[in-house]
């Protein structure tokens, strides 16, 4: 079972990640992007952007960053092994391009009991270099209770 | 700028679909570009020694190839503002035979004073809803 106790904690900030262009075109052809605004800095440039735009769901990479903070908690006491992906939402303020500078601060947002498992729901926030946020990240982890 | 009359749709109105084949080698590649390297999604031993019927995707991967259908309509990724999903399904994949996985996206809701459009997909693999309440939401 996952510590309730942790409902509202807050975890550091992460270190600066730095958003390269080639992993955006990477993470891009992972997803099955063929959108030129992914891949190709004209693309980008012309319809608006410094540089080439990060698909919907790249922000996964930074909250990956913070989770892996309140799966190594031992207070947390959440067993990854058991871990299944429940639900998750990206709510951008702008798009991540590439040369963004990002960090992020994790709050755990609610633990739950569902029977013999626990549902725990996490906030992330995503900051620019200037500390503006760029996009909030929710999700909500199932962690399967023992047999 | 957005070849789009949001005056012109209408709720329930297709606008677009795409058929993904989800192979060991996608699910190789995005665990690279993601970072998430859990070998229960690429090793059949690892995924059955905890109870799996086989190697799975990420969901990850499911979502961010079913909002394509929405990104591929704007024409521009960075107009998805909004986008959240449930796993609902695990999607198999079989070492030599991946799957198909079909999403079609249709217009859910539309906000004319806000310019945005709700876009709600389906993506189903084996006949099975893989994702549910999948929506994201375009800022035309």
């Amino acid at each position: 079972m996952v510590n309730p106790n942790v409902q509202g904690k807050k975890y550091p900030e992460t270190a600066p990640y730095l958003v390269g262009r080639e992993k955006i075109r990477e993470f891009a052809n992972a997803v099955f992007s063929t959108n030129p605004i992914n891949h190709d800095l004209f693309a980008a440039q012309a319809a608006g952007y410094p540089d080439v735009v990060a698909p919907p769901t790249f922000a996964v990479l930074i909250q990956e960053r913070s989770l892996n903070a309140v799966l190594s908690d031992p207070e947390a006491d959440i067993d990854f092994s058991r871990v299944v992906h429940g639900d998750q939402r990206f709510i951008h303020v702008r798009p991540i391009v590439a040369w963004d500078e990002l960090t992020s601060v994790l709050e755990v947002d609610s633990v739950k009991s569902l029977g013999a498992h626990s549902m725990i729901t996490f906030k992330t926030e995503v900051f620019d270099r200037n500390k503006i946020l760029v996009c909030t990240a929710i999700s909500t982890l199932v962690v399967r209770g023992g047999e | 700028m957005t070849h789009i009359n949001i005056a012109s749709l209408e709720v329930g109105q297709e606008i677009g679909s795409e058929v993904f084949t989800f192979t060991r080698d996608s699910l190789v590649r995005y665990a690279g570009a993601s970072g998430d390297f859990n070998p229960i999604h690429y090793r059949d031993d690892f995924a059955k020694s905890v109870g799996l019927d086989g190697v799975l995707a990420h969901g990850m991967l499911t979502m961010g190839a079913a909002v394509q259908v929405a990104v591929n309509w704007v024409g521009d990724a960075g107009k998805v503002i909004d986008y959240g999903v449930r796993f609902t399904k695990p999607v198999f994949v079989d070492a030599n035979d991946g799957p198909l996985v079909t999403v079609v996206g249709k217009v859910g809701a539309i906000n004319l004073e806000a310019k945005t459009v709700r876009i709600d997909l389906t993506a189903v693999s084996h006949e099975l809803a893989v994702l549910g309440k999948a929506q994201a939401v375009v800022k035309l």
